[in-house]
């Protein structure tokens, strides 16, 4: 894990350890992965796959677990846009 | 067909291999080692034991199916989700190493970014977070806590308290056991020498996740009977483990007190279905390791290779009984949640909207709670305890999986249905 690899996240382009899930990627870009039916952002809780808090669309496929997905060079992350409605 | 790649499902498969079997391993993570050995296969400090279980799994001749969720099994076939598609897989015999999960009770500020499980927090780590020089509250309670707390020191953070909800006398007795139990003393050691500047507080629980902006900033602790308020950078909290019984429920497994029923050869109530782990009881590795070999070799034809291994099964079954007593839920831990405090995430469902309802089954169809993707894995295991609820038999799939793989799931039964055989 001593090599960096680049990802994108939310479009914005973030260094990450090799090896590294997408749960992660999105900790260290400080982004929350989705956003609760009230509006609140939300991240990794079991880091298992079982919460499915971690869920975001990568390189253009939804519903994802960032958890137990590993990142690769150049991959484009999404976390849910935050609509009015709230729901992620 | 070993379902959950785990050291039980390593175990169960390489010994059913060694046997003779045709043995196939799935895993719905991207390698093999379930939680307790994540990424362990390539990584400098991993155990001995790992390491030979590993070198073990790639010496024989099990089939790996990795990055594939099994969502359901029908007439013989298992049915798994991958990034790209669906695998189906006929089977004989199926054992499931499903393991368990941490146990999440909800608390005011624990769907705050930053608060994680104890093993969830863990497993990031281990996936690459980086948590050099940052400060960490781990909370809750179970050897898991010290586990992880060891982890992280390790690897640089500032574990800046471990909470213990149990009591000292209560972990001192627990240590006592660990300590006998063959095997453990090493563990124990190690532990306890990477821990030896973390405070360790017992009669400690959490009480609120305070934060700006949505991030964490403090966990406010009830600390023998004080409050009082830690700054943190991250709070890994899990109140010990549940076992995964879903798959084996779904299949037609029986349960006693919670976990799968098994015989003396893992056999579980359903014909040619073998349960192997922490599912059958939280054990801890030793066990599981037991119990997976007992279960390959049995569903392999070989109960003669699984005799020997009896006795310490045995053994391990004490220090697991000891386990569940040590770290047994005070009841106070109940009247952490308060009225607004969300139990259910997946679908904002607080606890005055569910206290309006007397069962699961109410609660799920008046306030969705239990109907999100988590299928009420988090807020079913609370409220077990908060309200002593059952979430009752789940039907596949037992994960959100796509249109098409459920397509799949009943073309399978239509397919074997219409073959008319009895396998």
């Amino acid at each position: 894990m001593a090599d960096n690899i680049p990802v994108r996240v939310n479009g914005k382009p973030v260094e990450v350890p090799q090896g590294s899930t997408v749960a992660v990627a999105l900790f260290i870009a400080g982004a929350a992965s989705r956003t609760s039916v009230h509006g609140e952002p939300r991240s990794a809780l079991c880091g298992m796959g079982v919460c499915f808090e971690c869920r975001v669309t990568i390189d253009g496929v939804q519903q994802r677990l960032g958890c137990q997905t590993l990142c690769r060079s150049g991959m484009e992350i999404s976390a849910a846009a935050v609509t009015e409605t709230g729901s992620a | 067909m070993v379902v959950g790649a785990g050291p039980a499902g390593i175990a169960a498969a390489v010994s059913a291999a060694r046997s003779g079997a045709r043995s196939a391993l799935v895993d719905d993570n991207p390698s093999p080692g379930g939680q307790i050995w994540r990424n362990a296969e390539h990584a400098s400090e991993t155990s001995s034991s790992a390491a030979a279980w590993f070198e073990r799994l790639r010496s024989t001749s099990v089939q790996h199916l990795f990055g594939a969720r099994v969502f359901g099994a029908d007439s013989g076939v298992v049915s798994a989700e991958s990034a790209d598609g669906v695998l189906q897989i006929a089977y004989r015999d199926l054992i499931l190493a499903t393991g368990a999960r941490e146990r999440f009770l909800p608390f005011p500020g624990w769907t705050l970014a930053n608060v994680l499980g104890a093993g969830g927090l863990q497993a990031l780590a281990k996936s690459g977070l980086p948590v050099l020089n940052k400060r960490i509250v781990i909370a809750g309670t179970g050897p898991l806590l010290l586990a992880v707390a060891a982890y992280l020191q390790d690897h640089g953070a500032h574990v800046v308290a471990i909470c213990e909800q149990t009591s000292r006398t209560a972990l001192a007795r627990f240590a006592w056991h660990a300590f006998h139990a063959p095997g453990k003393i090493a563990e124990a050691w190690n532990l306890s020498r990477s821990i030896r500047s973390v405070p360790l507080y017992t009669n400690t629980w959490p009480v609120a996740a305070l934060g700006d902006h949505g991030r964490l900033r403090v966990l406010r602790i009830s600390h023998q009977g004080k409050i009082r308020e830690i700054e943190c950078d991250y709070v890994g909290c899990g109140f010990h483990l549940v076992p995964n019984v879903e798959l084996p429920r779904s299949l037609g497994c029986e349960l006693e007190n919670g976990f799968v029923h098994v015989d003396d050869f893992q056999q579980t109530s359903a014909p040619h279905i073998y349960c192997a782990g922490e599912p059958t009881v939280i054990g801890g590795l030793e066990l599981s390791l037991l119990e997976g070999e007992i279960a390959g070799y049995a569903a392999a034809g070989r109960r003669d290779t699984a005799l020997p291994l009896f006795g310490q099964r045995a053994r391990y079954r004490r220090f697991a009984r000891a386990m569940a007593q040590a770290f047994s839920l005070r009841p106070v831990l109940k009247s952490l949640a308060q009225p607004d405090t969300w139990i259910c995430r997946c679908e904002d469902v607080s606890l005055e909207r569910l206290h309006e309802h007397d069962s699961w089954r109410a609660a799920k169809l008046h306030t969705r709670c239990g109907m999100g993707p988590c299928q009420g894995r988090i807020c079913g295991a609370a409220l077990e305890f908060l309200q002593g609820w059952d979430t009752g038999a789940p039907r596949a799939p037992i994960f959100p999986v796509r249109c098409a793989s459920v397509a799949a799931l009943a073309s399978a039964h239509d397919l074997t249905a219409s073959k008319g055989s009895a396998q």
